[in-house]
C-alpha cells in the first residue's frame, strides 16, 4: 500500500466530470450528443474515415483537428492491407473506451495508476460475411478483454475498477446490446 | 362546499398513517384521504405469496411496536394490511376512505404561500400543507422495449401478477432481477415452469450471515441509517433495485440459487423485435459487480462486529462468486421457445398524474430534499425509496421520516407570515 500523501493524478479531471454530470441533470438537452464520421472509398477494400465535428452541449463542436482512420482487409483476404480491418478498429475502440473508464474511475476513487495495459480478442467465423453458412452471424461470436493493471490498490479494488469501467462504457454497451441502425442513400 | 384543514395527507399506508400520528401528537388539524381502504395497495396490488423483506420486529410504527409472537418472521401482504388497519384504529387516524384525489393545485393560482386546493371525486379541501404519502409503487415502470411484445404473449407487470396458475401455459420470461423479479422466477420455477430471467443491474444479499438476518446486520451496523445527503449519488442510489431476498428464513433467491434450480439466466433485455427478445452480452460483468458489492457490504458487517465486539455470531462464511454460462443466451425466439408470458419486474414509480403543481422534472420525477419539496413550500413527500435514509425504503423508516418531516412541517406553519392563516397560528401555539 502506498503511504505517500501526494494527490492521485491519473490526468483525469474528476471534478469537471462530476460537475458536468450535475449540470446536465439540470439541463438534459445539453447531454444529447451526435457523433459523426465521414468516409471515402480509396480503392479496393481500402477506405478513409475522417472525424472532426460533433454535436453536444446544445451546439456544434469540433475536435482540435481532423483525425483520420483507415480501413482495409489483410492479404489473406486478397486485399492490400493498407490499414486495420474495421472489426479490429472496433476492438481497439472497445479497449480505448474501457481504458478511459478505468482511468476516470481510478481518479474518482483515489487510486494512482502506474500502467494500464489491455489485450482484446474477438472470435469471428468469417463464413458469415462470406455467405458460406446461413446459420453463422456476421459479427463476433465472442470478445475477450484482459487487463493488466499496476496501481496502488488491492486486487479486489482493481477488479472493481474494471467492472465499473464496463458498467459506464459506451462501446461496451454498443457491442453488448442491440442498437437501431439505419443505412440510407443520400 | 369547500372543506378546510391544515394538512391533507394523500394515502393511508404506513407513511400516511405514521404522519397522521405525528401531526396528532402536535395537535395539527389534518385529514388522510384514501382512494380505497386503509393499506389499499397491500390488499389489491401484491402477488399471493408476497411477504415483506424485513423481519416483523422492524415493522413498528410510531407508538405502535410489533406486538406479535413471531418477531423474526416476515408478514404476508394481508398481514401488513391488517397491521396497518389495526394501527389506523389504534391512533384513531382521521382517514376518509373511498376518496380519490383528482387534483392538487396551488390555491391562489401559483404561489404556494396561499396553500393548496385538493380536489377529489367526492369533496374539495383547502389546506396549508399537502403530504404526498401515496406510495412509491403506484405505476409499474415498463421499459420502452415492452412495446415490442408480440400479440399472443401476455405482457404483465409484477404488480398485476398473482400466482403461477394465473399465467398462460408455457415458458415465462421474467424481466428484472430485483426482489420482485427473482422471487417470481423462483416461484414460477418451483411451479414447474420453464423460466428465463433477464438480469440487469442487481443487488445480491444473503438472507442470513453469521447466523443473523441481513436486516439485523444492516440495522446494527448503521447501513439503514445512512442519510440521503451522505450518499455519493442520491439520484442513482434511489434507482438501485431492491435486494435479491425473499421473506423466508431459509430461502435464497439470488442468481446462483435460481441457476441451480434450472432457471436460465440472461443479460438485460435490449430489444424485443419480430418475436425475438435480445439480451445484453454484459451479464458476466453484471453479476461480477453484484458480487463485489456483496463483499463490500459483508466486509462492513465484519468490521462493525470486530469493532464493537458483538457476541454470539457464527464464523464468517461468504457466498461463492456467481457463475454464469460462458456464452449466456443472447436471444430468445418467443414462439419457438413457447413463451406464454413476459413478467416485468422492472420497478415502480409514484403516480403524480393528479399533481397540478409544476414541480416534476423532465422525467416526471418529483425533486425533493429528504421529503421536502423545495420548489413548493408546504408540499411534502413520504414513503419513497431512500427518501431520507436507507431505512425509508421499508416500513421501519416511517417512524423517523415522519418525525423529521413533522418537525419541518410545523416549523413551516409557524413561520408563515402573521395573519396568513389563523390555523397556522394556533398550530404554532400548540407546538410551543
Amino acid at each position: 500500500m502506498s503511504t505517500t500523501t501526494a494527490p492521485v493524478d491519473n490526468g483525469v479531471n474528476s471534478d469537471a466530470l462530476l460537475g458536468a454530470r450535475d449540470a446536465l441533470r439540470e439541463a438534459p438537452a445539453g447531454a444529447q450528443f451526435t457523433w459523426r464520421a465521414t468516409s471515402e472509398w480509396v480503392r479496393g477494400t481500402h477506405s478513409r474515415q475522417t472525424i472532426e465535428h460533433f454535436r453536444g452541449l446544445g451546439d456544434e463542436q469540433k475536435h482540435k483537428k481532423a483525425f483520420v482512420l483507415e480501413g482495409d482487409h489483410p492479404e489473406v483476404f486478397a486485399s492490400e492491407d493498407h490499414a486495420p480491418t474495421p472489426v479490429e478498429t472496433v476492438l481497439a475502440a472497445l479497449a480505448g473506451c474501457l481504458t478511459a473508464g478505468v482511468a476516470a474511475v481510478a481518479q474518482n476513487r483515489g487510486i494512482q495508476l502506474r500502467s494500464v495495459k489491455a489485450t482484446v480478442e474477438g472470435d469471428h467465423d468469417i463464413l458469415g460475411i462470406l455467405g458460406g453458412d446461413p446459420e453463422v452471424r456476421n459479427g463476433f461470436n465472442d470478445v475477450r478483454v484482459v487487463f493488466d493493471i499496476d496501481a496502488d490498490a488491492s486486487d479486489e479494488d482493481i477488479a472493481a475498477l474494471v467492472a465499473q469501467s464496463q458498467k459506464r462504457s459506451a462501446v461496451f454497451d454498443a457491442l453488448t446490446n442491440p442498437t437501431n441502425v439505419t443505412v440510407s442513400v443520400a | 362546499m369547500v372543506l378546510q384543514t391544515t394538512v391533507v395527507i394523500v394515502g393511508a399506508g404506513h407513511s400516511g398513517l405514521a404522519m397522521s400520528r405525528r401531526l396528532a401528537e402536535r395537535g395539527i388539524d389534518h385529514v388522510v384521504l384514501e382512494r380505497g381502504e386503509v393499506a389499499n395497495s397491500w390488499r389489491t396490488e401484491r402477488w399471493d405469496s408476497l411477504r415483506l423483506l424485513t423481519p416483523n420486529w422492524q415493522s413498528g410504527l410510531p407508538a405502535f411496536g410489533y406486538a406479535g409472537d413471531d418477531p423474526d418472521g416476515y408478514m404476508s401482504s394481508h398481514q401488513v394490511a391488517d397491521h396497518l388497519a389495526s394501527y389506523s384504529r389504534a391512533i384513531d387516524a382521521p382517514v376518509r376512505t373511498g376518496v380519490t384525489v383528482t387534483s392538487v393545485a396551488a390555491r391562489d393560482g401559483g404561489s404556494a404561500a396561499g396553500g393548496y386546493r385538493v380536489t377529489t371525486d367526492d369533496e374539495i379541501w383547502d389546506t396549508d400543507v399537502v403530504v404526498l404519502a401515496n406510495g412509491g409503487s403506484g405505476i409499474a415502470n415498463l421499459p420502452p422495449v415492452a412495446d415490442g411484445v408480440p400479440s399472443g404473449v401476455l405482457s404483465i407487470a409484477a404488480k398485476d401478477y398473482r400466482s403461477p396458475d394465473a399465467l398462460p401455459d408455457g415458458h415465462v420470461l421474467v424481466v428484472g432481477a430485483s426482489a420482485s423479479g427473482v422471487q417470481l422466477a423462483d416461484e414460477l420455477s418451483r411451479a414447474g415452469r420453464d423460466v428465463t430471467i433477464a438480469a440487469g443491474e442487481h443487488v445480491r444479499m444473503p438472507r442470513r450471515y453469521r447466523g443473523r438476518d441481513v436486516f439485523w446486520w444492516m440495522d446494527a451496523a448503521g447501513v439503514l441509517d445512512e442519510r440521503f445527503d451522505e450518499i455519493d449519488d442520491i439520484v442513482r442510489a434511489r434507482h438501485v433495485p431492491s435486494p435479491q431476498l425473499v421473506g423466508s428464513p431459509d430461502r435464497t433467491v439470488d442468481i446462483a440459487a435460481l441457476r441451480a434450480r434450472g432457471v436460465r439466466v440472461a443479460g438485460r433485455v435490449g430489444r424485443i423485435h419480430d418475436g425475438v427478445a435480445q439480451f445484453s452480452g454484459g451479464l458476466a460483468n453484471t453479476v461480477r459487480l453484484a458480487d463485489l458489492k456483496l463483499h463490500r457490504l459483508l466486509d462492513r458487517f465484519d468490521e462493525w462486529a470486530a469493532r464493537t465486539g458483538a457476541e454470539g455470531l457464527a464464523d464468517p462464511e461468504r457466498p461463492a462468486d456467481t457463475q454464469v454460462d460462458a456464452a449466456p443466451v443472447l436471444q430468445l425466439d418467443l414462439a419457438r421457445e413457447r413463451v406464454g408470458a413476459i413478467v416485468w419486474a422492472t420497478g415502480y414509480r409514484p403516480d403524480y398524474s393528479w399533481l397540478d403543481v409544476p414541480v416534476l422534472d423532465y422525467k416526471g420525477r418529483l425533486p425533493h430534499t429528504g421529503g421536502v419539496v423545495d420548489k413548493a413550500p408546504g408540499l411534502y413527500v413520504l414513503g419513497t425509496t431512500l427518501l431520507r435514509r436507507r431505512r425509508s425504503s421499508y416500513i421501519a423508516g416511517a417512524a423517523q421520516d415522519t418525525a423529521d418531516l413533522a418537525e419541518h412541517l410545523s416549523g413551516y406553519l409557524a413561520g408563515r407570515p402573521a395573519g396568513d392563516s389563523e390555523r397556522a397560528q394556533q398550530d404554532a401555539e400548540a407546538i410551543a
